[in-house]
């Protein structure tokens, strides 16, 4: 075929778009070349690098206490969770555990934090889908929680609320009200969301048995969070290798079999609901003390390899840090989860429509950022 | 599960989409329920939160006077450069020699708001403020001098 | 004095006609200022119209999304559209070098024109109607279904990979959706034995047809609403816009005042869209009577007919906006499987029905 007499077709038939990195639904700058057949996806491509800021080596100059704030600016959705991850790699390296206040705090912002960034995705799914609300009453949630965050570590989105030993102040006096009052809106407007989007016949037309990825990808894949586990793989690490004190915390790790679309959606909506029930299990029960082990002014780790891995709103993040003694790290690796779940992209967008590619994209809740670092 | 037959599929799908509808329509009708702030009309009731991190602020005191000793504590927790401490050798009335900050320069177009150095700060000299609206047609403007021309320690603080 | 002038648009009309017949003389002359006045009148009329559904539709979707929608431009916002207008007036047009110029400027005029044309038969108040053609409904939806050359042409000439993608998707979904669209109509047609659009009116003095044809006209409101927003590519079917999957489909490389014209032409469909439906099912100007309530009927008969169709036409605009901020999108196939699958076998067991009901009298 030739379109103004030029060819626009490849050797093998193929029509081929780049979607991205200028697109509205890639969230980003994520660039995926696409090869289409008539409208099918015959082969996808995905490029990266567009926003990598070598986060990892801006890492090994700076000292302990330093790089764990540009680790929010990696998955940016679960800032707090990724300085939470450093945070717990510094104080394993020290031999220190977190007070037993700063673990509390430190569930209860990681579980608002994932709580938003679901939200988020919810608002996000909704758009790409085509339908405008949802992302309305998503972020009305949301903003509820953002308000919490601004409260008491004084930013909304790049909190940088952790600190090697605890957290860097005490709760706001009005937090535990704030957080309890947003925890009952939000549970009322979970039944919002299943109403305009979870029973919606359109939507469930668009999801359901699409994008399939099955349990043996997913861990081929590396895939974690909600999208291996709609695929049945268990891989919750606040269940499997818990941290921070979520063996005290009673949970339900969400797991579906159909690995579809429609599954990640709901695996997502029920950890929405999870998140919830975390939060108001410890947030009448936060034990006084310190919020802060004292660590020297000057932070050193030994000698040696330290790793750490903890589960953001994505996935399993990984931190790695090589030290050689000295006040900054010698090497710090990242092991984000948008990566490994980008990369089962292509498998599960065989043979699909370029409206199911931006269906799929939605439900793996890819932050381009944490892709490239 | 069998798939329900050709009408019920027809009826199911249009009670879900009256469902979807019927939550637009009361929010169409419940116009209290709207959250948006007419910013920057209510700039004179908008309330940050306490902590809330908009730029560094050095406060004076009413005589001029500043905690800062100059000991660059900030400036070694400060991850992106931000902050460069000018200091000069001050001789005091006894005749001997004591450091004291000339100038306290703050970029604030490299600030990241990460509040490592209010924590560093052995002092309490410097904190963060409230403002939030820092656009500049000219990036010059963003480097701030924050210790006031003629400023001075604050007695007693070392 | 308003109030009077609604009442009395045809004899507004009436007495144009005569004034200009005693100043002119000549009957060819009179025609062609006549036309020269309804086409000025018809787009001042049709400008007015997009900036007041522009600003409908950005006050219902902001208040279904709690929020406020446009509020700072004259009195609530109201003279945001027309600040829009013209910031779009200054932009650049862009066209891209690769681009067939012809094609690609003639594209969004093919769109109004084709849009513009569908108002001919429709009747605005009691008898104040541009073209009472003898085949008026037929009329429109052939005309209506021209806009998919506008479409193809746009998304062709461009030279965008988005826009031709979005282009053929216009092609498959018009032409299907044509069908049921005209079954649905049909439907109409056969209970009133007449394609006029007077007629079909006039047949709606007794009641409406949405309420004396019982259950299958029903039917054919509710698919002809569907299949008509389908038609004129919005949400839920806009896929050949689909803006999270083809950036801006057909439209995506123009700007300024062609793309404009595209914004243009889609409030002008859905205003037809919803005027037809409104004359078809909802009895057009005639006002609403309920059997023997002598009173009621009375007192609504006091209203304008143009009020009456106005606020028929608007009320289905409503409910189209309504779709559009509550559904997300179907896809390519599913949306072909909504057609052939559901609307057209249902629509044509429709028509049987109704062709008993009008052959056995069963209708009020």
């Amino acid at each position: 075929m030739s379109l103004m007499g030029q060819d626009v077709l490849t050797e093998d038939g193929l029509f081929m778009v780049n979607i991205g990195p200028q697109h509205p639904s890639t969230h980003g700058v994520l660039h995926l070349k696409v090869w289409l057949d008539g409208e099918t996806i015959v082969k996808i491509q995905p490029h990266l690098g567009y926003i990598h800021r070598s986060i990892e080596k801006m890492s090994e100059n700076l000292s302990y206490r330093n790089f764990i704030f540009a680790t929010s600016r990696m998955d940016y959705l679960s800032a707090h969770i990724n300085n939470e991850a450093c945070a717990l790699t510094v104080e394993k390296g020290l031999g220190i555990q977190a007070t037993p206040r700063a673990k509390v705090i430190r569930i209860i912002m990681a579980e608002l934090t994932r709580l938003a960034s679901h939200q988020l995705w919810w608002g996000c799914t909704g758009l790409d889908l085509g339908a405008v609300t949802p992302f309305f009453y998503a972020f009305r949630d949301r903003e509820a929680i953002n308000g919490i965050m601004e409260e008491t570590c004084g930013a909304r989105l790049t909190m940088n609320y952790m600190v090697p030993g605890g957290v860097m102040y005490d709760l706001h006096p009005n937090f535990q009200k704030h957080t309890k009052d947003v925890m009952a809106s939000i549970k009322k407007n979970l039944a919002d969301y299943d109403n305009l989007l979870t029973g919606n016949v359109i939507f469930e037309m668009r999801t359901k048995g699409v994008g399939v990825l099955s349990k043996e990808d997913a861990i081929s894949f590396g895939c974690t969070g909600p999208t291996a586990r709609a695929s049945g793989v268990s891989c919750d690490i606040r269940k499997l290798f818990p941290y921070s004190g979520y063996e005290n915390v009673q949970f339900d790790e969400i797991l579906a079999t159909g690995g579809d679309c429609y599954d990640r959606y709901m695996c997502r909506m029920a950890e929405m609901r999870q998140s919830v029930n975390i939060i108001e299990q410890l947030i009448d029960t936060i034990p006084e003390g310190d919020f802060q082990e004292k660590t020297k002014a000057v932070i050193k780790l030994p000698k040696g390899e330290f790793y750490q891995r903890v589960e953001t709103a994505r996935g399993e993040l990984g931190v790695y840090i090589v030290s050689d003694g000295a006040a900054s790290p010698y090497r710090v690796k990242y092991r984000s989860p948008g990566f490994s779940n980008l990369s089962a992209l292509s498998q599960m967008a065989q043979g699909v429509k370029i409206g199911d590619l931006v269906a799929i994209m939605a439900t793996i809740d890819l932050v381009i950022p944490d892709i490239d670092r | 599960m069998k798939e329900p037959g050709y009408f019920k599929t027809i009826y199911l799908s249009v009670r879900s989409l009256l469902k979807g509808m019927k939550m637009t329509g009361y929010y169409f009708t419940h116009l209290k329920e709207i959250q948006t702030e007419q910013y920057p009309d209510n700039r004179a009731t908008l309330v940050m939160a306490d902590r809330f991190r908009g730029e560094v602020i050095m406060p004076h005191n009413d005589l001029n006077e500043h905690s800062c000793t100059g000991c660059q504590a900030c400036e070694i927790a400060c991850p992106n450069g931000t902050i460069k401490i000018i200091t000069k050798q001050e001789i005091l009335a006894d005749g001997k020699k004591k450091k004291a900050i000339d100038q306290f320069v703050y970029h604030l177009d490299l600030c990241t708001m990460c509040n490592l150095c209010i924590v560093a700060c052995p002092t309490d000299a410097i904190k963060m403020g409230h403002e939030f609206e820092h656009s500049v047609f000219d990036k010059s403007q963003l480097k701030k001098i924050l210790n006031v021309k003629g400023s001075k320690v604050k007695a007693g603080v070392e | 004095m308003k109030t009077i002038f609604l009442i009395s648009l045809s004899s507004l009309a009436r007495h144009i006609h005569i004034w200009l017949e005693e100043l002119i003389g000549n009957p060819n002359g009179v025609y062609i200022t006549e036309m020269t006045i309804v086409g000025i009148s018809l787009i001042v009329f049709l400008v007015v119209l997009c900036f007041f559904l522009g600003y409908a539709e950005r006050k219902v979707a902001a208040f279904m999304q709690i929020r406020l929608g446009p509020n700072r431009v004259g009195p609530k916002g109201s003279l945001q559209i027309i600040a829009d207008t013209v910031k779009l007036l200054f932009k650049e047009g862009l066209t891209p070098t690769a681009a067939d110029k012809f094609l690609f400027h003639l594209a969004p005029l093919i769109m109004v024109i084709t849009a513009m044309l569908a108002l001919a038969p429709i009747a605005f108040a009691k008898d104040f109607q541009i073209f009472d053609i003898s085949i008026g409904v037929l009329y429109v939806a052939s005309v209506s279904s021209m806009a998919v050359i506008g479409i193809l042409m746009a998304g062709w000439s461009s030279y965008n990979k988005y826009s031709l993608l979005g282009a053929m998707r216009s092609g498959a979904q018009i032409v299907s959706y044509e069908l049921s669209v005209g079954l649905s109509l049909i439907s109409i047609v056969i209970l009133t034995g007449s394609l006029r659009m007077s007629d079909i009116v006039m047949s709606q003095s007794d009641g409406w047809w949405l309420f004396k044809g019982h259950i299958p006209i029903l039917i054919s409101f509710v698919i002809f609403i569907i299949a008509s927003t389908a038609e004129i590519n919005r949400a839920p079917f806009d896929l050949t816009e689909a803006e999270s999957e083809l950036t801006g489909g057909f439209h995506t490389e123009y700007s300024g005042m062609k793309f404009a014209m595209f914004l243009l032409s889609e409030y002008i469909n859905l205003f037809i869209v919803s005027a037809i439906a409104a004359t078809l099912f909802l009895g057009g100007w005639m006002p609403l009577h309920f059997g023997h309530w002598e009173g009621f009927n009375h007192v609504m008969d006091y209203i304008p007919s143009s009020i009456w169709f106005l606020g028929k036409t608007f009320i289905i605009i409503f409910i189209i906006m309504w779709f559009r901020w509550t559904f997300p999108r179907l896809r390519v196939d599913q949306l072909l499987n909504l057609e052939w699958k559901y609307l057209l076998p249902i629509s044509m067991v429709n028509i049987l029905v109704v062709t008993l009901m009008a052959i056995m009298g069963w209708h009020f």
